[in-house]
């Protein structure tokens, strides 16, 4: 079952890698980060009960629910283009992404865990979607895809997190971290893609859309 | 106790989001700073008798003592030029030279909150014991001082913020798999070693080599993004350049050594377990490239923040081959050197940026004959930069030349010096041209308030060049002892 | 008689092909909401036309006339190499599947051969269209190939598929869920099937197998048609082969109606998609074989792990 999920995020890797239109990659990094959230529960028992539960409906509603409604509002507010133009075509992402999965496989070969894990292709999978994810950010233009790629390196180092190092949930709240400020990351896009739309505008009135700072008022 | 260092400025940023009255946030602002480097520089000049404090996985040893007494003073600069710099700056349209445009700055209160903030986090980052706290400050830094960046609301200043926003996050998220890299080299022990730096250095301890040396790499990628070495460096122009004078002197002088502090933690645990030799070849290679990619871009370059940044990139790579060829006491002067001078050297920017209207150096001529102060001090700095004596940089980096040459292999410090000397030439030239001859705007500003930052700056590095005492050398060796450094 | 009994999945293969097409059929008009043809349409159609004569055009030359039962024969040679059900194929040896590949690949050869040999444009663009997905399609089949030798330990097409009790199964059954997808993907275009191709079209202009049998007629177009379904069986027998392995009943008609079943539910399978799909443009082709490709490298890498 664990290997069917592995499966399944490469899957998804290919198909984020292969689609140009921004609410199809949202859909699939939600996609991704049910999965991941699921890994825990078919890891044999290093924790178990309470935290477990927590840790999983945490992550669950953090990678699946929150931060993909957060880009897609994110996405309705700038009005992003549907499709957008990358450096590198479909196709060629889809082989490179293969690629990736290799150079991951390669490089977990070389580095074999010192203890005993669920599935040998945990590591592998893990990297290659943080491979996937760090080539989705260098591949595209569009401001929005680079978060999503941003999103998905950091699933790829979240799922490498949770499924050799149980032991240290510390590590897993830090991931948490992570996402929250993600969240941070894309509010600035919006004032990005603002600024972009409107060429030359008068940017008191940019001030004036910039309330994605965190805690600022204004002293007028 | 040393928690303060980072409770106080972090309430006090918190605050001053709320504070409605510019005056009162301006003075907490100076205040806090005061405050702060006023204890920090007390505990590392004298160090409560060789306890250092621990409690959980904060602490202070003299490594963390050092760096932060130094970004602490420069705080203290940035922030009295600060305070002076929002006075001038309040809601008054600007408009930018290059542009034509008129924008509005962000509100002086967000502006504030987050220089404190940026300081706790900081602190933070030097207080840390455990990498995932290391981590979260990183990460912290990099977000909270995006909002600096962008006080000028241009298209420019947001493109960079984004650039930064971006660049280092990603940076950051390699060194989480470095953090994740190292708990799995940890985890060989007794399950569920954290991954604090006391218990890893603990006895008997033995970290799998591999895992460290893939860790390391990591780190040093990551952390290294942050730090600004090449070729991850390439946010570093943008934004050294587009955020306002005291948030690039502060992002130049002190965030940069923060994040070389993260990787030296690191590398403090390669060297507890044999693989040093392995970290000090990778500090070599980053290091002899991000002087060389400097020394390109600073020949001909146009725009003087932008050179100045590219300054920085270079002595992050010198940072790094002091450690490479074994001197990490030339390392830890070079560090401070490089904080004062640089800091100094953004505030006379933004001085002759408030006074000529341009960022760009054709623009900028004769810097001497219409703002005398700034002209004597931006020309001193351009020179104390590049290593003239007597001021500190000078030292550190002939401490750095001498480990080279006592390290046997000639090539490098033949390379070390080709770049410094291409440097040397790009800087000054460009220096000299901007300080003298015509002038090429008819007034400008004589005052010398604003000013007085970059003058102490510079005379704490006089300092450090002329005159050692005791007490500062012990501050710095015993920094560099934890690094396996000799002098 | 053991030996005889391989015979048997030939007799099925012959018997049945055609059958498959009239499932597609009948799947199609249940969606449309119509009757449709009967069940055994092809077999009535392949006698209507075994029974007439062909005219042949002057500009057509030789292999015009031989393309048909060349075609025929490759395919026939191919479907000795197929297992079905409880018994292992008439042929078989190490290294056969890629003999298979190149007879299916001889086959498209000789219908390109036809094509080109009446001068007529129509044909011609068929027939590169044709040329243009093979290169793909060959190459996603190739590497699927792989992947289920990898998995099953063996590089005869007998040995991958017959293996017994689904061995095959016990490797990484995620993995070979893609495997058969991909496979399935492959069936599609070597079928010429939607999304790759519409068999309903009547416009020359997007035809692309319909355009290569449009000048055939008589016993030429019979033979034509019932390679088409035979290859239809070889290329579905992959795929359902692999979901439902041999050995599952315990009785040699149990296997083969087990078998047949799986066929016939690949076929209604791709009734199914004909009817809710529509067809990719295209410049899409090539894409969607390059992510299929993708799939079975990744199927690949994860097997040899």
């Amino acid at each position: 079952m664990l290997d069917g999920i592995l499966m399944l995020l490469v899957l998804l890797n290919l198909f984020s890698l292969g689609s140009t239109r921004i609410s199809a990659s949202i859909r699939v990094v939600a996609y991704q980060g049910a999965a991941i959230g699921l890994v825990p529960l078919f890891l044999p028992g290093k924790i178990t009960g309470g935290i477990l539960v927590a840790i999983v409906s945490v992550t669950l509603l953090v990678k699946a629910v929150i931060l993909p409604w957060f880009l897609r509002y994110a996405q309705k507010r700038v009005n992003v283009r549907r499709e957008e133009k990358p450096f590198v075509g479909a196709s060629t992402s889809i082989l490179s992404g293969v690629a990736a999965l290799g150079t991951a496989f390669f490089i977990s070969s070389r580095l074999p865990i010192p203890f005993a894990v669920a599935s040998p292709f945990i590591v592998p999978v893990a990297l290659s979607v943080s491979l996937t994810g760090f080539f989705i950010i260098i591949s595209r233009a569009e401001a929005l895809s680079q978060v999503i790629g941003y999103l998905i390196l950091e699933n790829g180092i979240y799922l490498f997190g949770i499924a050799l190092l149980l032991e240290q949930p510390l590590l897993v709240e830090i991931g948490m971290l992570l996402d929250v400020f993600v969240g941070i990351f894309v509010m600035g896009i919006t004032v990005f893609h603002i600024s972009r739309e409107f060429e030359h505008t008068d940017t008191s009135r940019l001030s004036g859309l910039a309330d994605w700072l965190p805690e600022g008022k204004r002293s007028e | 106790m040393a928690i303060f260092l980072f409770l106080a400025p972090f309430a006090a940023g918190l605050a001053a989001f709320v504070i409605k009255s510019d005056r009162l946030r301006r003075r907490l602002l100076f205040t806090v700073a005061c405050a702060h480097a006023a204890f920090s520089l007390y505990l590392c000049l004298f160090p409560p008798g060789g306890e250092d404090y621990r409690w959980l996985w904060f602490g202070l040893d003299a490594l963390s003592r050092y760096f932060m007494a130094v970004f602490s003073l420069l705080f203290l600069c940035a922030s009295f030029y600060a305070v002076i710099y929002l006075k001038g700056e309040k809601s008054r349209p600007r408009e930018k030279k290059e542009e034509g445009l008129l924008f509005n700055n962000a509100p002086e209160a967000a502006f504030t909150g987050c220089l404190l903030v940026f300081l706790a986090c900081m602190s933070l980052l030097a207080l840390s014991r455990h990498f995932g706290l290391i981590w979260i400050s990183m990460e912290a830094t990099t977000l909270v001082s995006a909002p600096l960046i962008y006080f000028h609301r241009q298209r420019s200043s947001l493109e960079a913020t984004w650039k930064y926003l971006l660049i280092c996050s990603v940076g950051i998220a390699l060194a989480l798999f470095g953090n994740l890299f190292l708990a799995v080299s940890a985890s060989g022990q007794s399950p569920g070693t954290e991954i604090s730096i006391d218990r890893l250095l603990g006895p008997g301890v033995r970290l799998d080599p591999l895992w460290l040396k893939a860790g390391f790499i990591f780190v040093l990628v990551g952390y290294g993004t942050k730090m600004g070495l090449a070729p991850m460096h390439t946010w570093l122009p943008d934004a050294h350049s587009e955020a306002p004078s005291v948030a690039s002197a502060l992002l130049s002088g002190a965030l940069l050594n923060c994040a070389f502090l993260a990787v030296l933690r690191f590398y403090q645990l390669c060297l507890a377990n044999g693989i040093g030799s392995f970290c000090r070849e990778l500090f070599l290679i980053f290091g002899i490239l991000s002087m060389a990619v400097a020394a390109v871009f600073i020949i001909g370059q146009s725009d003087y923040k932008r050179l100045l940044a590219y300054s920085s990139v270079e002595h992050m790579g010198i940072l790094c081959f002091a450690v490479a060829v074994g001197t990490a006491y030339g390392s830890m002067l070079q560090a401070a050197n490089h904080s004062f001078i640089k800091g100094a050297l953004f505030i006379c920017a933004g001085n002759i940026l408030a006074g000529f209207r341009s960022k760009r150096i054709a623009d900028v001529r004769g810097i001497a004959h219409v703002m005398p102060w700034a002209g004597i001090l931006w020309f001193t700095g351009i020179l104390a930069i590049c290593g003239m004596p007597p001021f500190g940089a000078f030292l550190s980096e002939w401490i750095i030349l001498k480990a080279a040459f006592s390290g046997g292999n000639l090539l490098l410090p033949v390379v070390y010096l080709f770049l410094l000397g291409v440097i040397f030439i790009g800087m000054t030239g460009t220096g000299i041209r901007m300080t003298f001859g015509v002038p090429s705007i008819p007034e400008g500003k004589k005052s010398f308030l604003s000013l007085l930052p970059a003058l102490l700056l510079l005379l704490l590095s006089l300092f450090l060049g002329i005159y050692m005492p005791a007490a500062l050398d012990g501050a710095v060796s015993g920094a560099a002892a934890l690094l396996g450094g000799q002098g | 008689m053991n030996n005889l009994y391989p015979l048997f999945n030939v007799i099925i293969a012959l018997t049945a092909a055609p059958l498959m097409s009239g499932v597609i059929n009948r799947v199609k008009a249940f969606f449309a909401g119509r009757k449709g043809p009967p069940l055994l349409q092809l077999y009535f159609d392949i006698g209507k036309l075994l029974l007439k004569g062909a005219v042949y055009s002057r500009t057509t030359g030789v292999f015009f006339r031989l393309a048909p039962p060349a075609g025929l024969v490759f395919i026939l040679t191919a479907l000795l190499f197929i297992p079905c059900g409880a018994y292992p194929a008439v042929l078989f040896f190490p290294g056969d599947m890629v003999l298979v590949v190149y007879l299916l690949g001889a086959q498209r050869f000789c219908m390109l051969l036809a094509a080109l040999d009446t001068g007529s444009s129509f044909e011609d663009m068929g027939a590169s269209r044709d040329a243009h997905f093979s290169v793909f399609s060959e190459a996603v089949l190739f590497l699927c190939l792989a992947a289920m030798s990898v998995a099953s330990g063996s590089v005869s097409l007998n040995g991958m598929l017959f293996t017994a009790g689904g061995r095959i199964w016990q490797v990484s059954p995620p993995v070979l869920v893609v495997v058969v997808f991909v496979l399935y993907i492959v069936l599609l275009v070597e079928n010429y099937r939607v999304p790759f191709d519409d068999p309903n079209t009547h416009l020359e202009l997007t035809m692309i197998h319909e355009a290569m049998a449009l000048d055939h007629g008589g016993p030429d177009l019979a033979m034509f048609e019932y390679a088409a379904a035979l290859k239809f069986w070889i290329l579905a027998s992959l795929p359902a082969g692999l979901l439902f392995p041999c050995g599952m009943k315990p009785d040699f008609f149990g296997n083969a109606a087990l078998f047949l079943g799986a066929i016939a539910l690949t076929a209604a399978l791709t009734g199914v998609l004909e009817s809710c799909a529509a067809r990719l443009r295209l410049v899409k082709v090539p894409q969607m074989l390059t992510a299929a490709a993708a799939l079975s490298v990744v199927a690949l890498i994860f097997l040899a792990k």
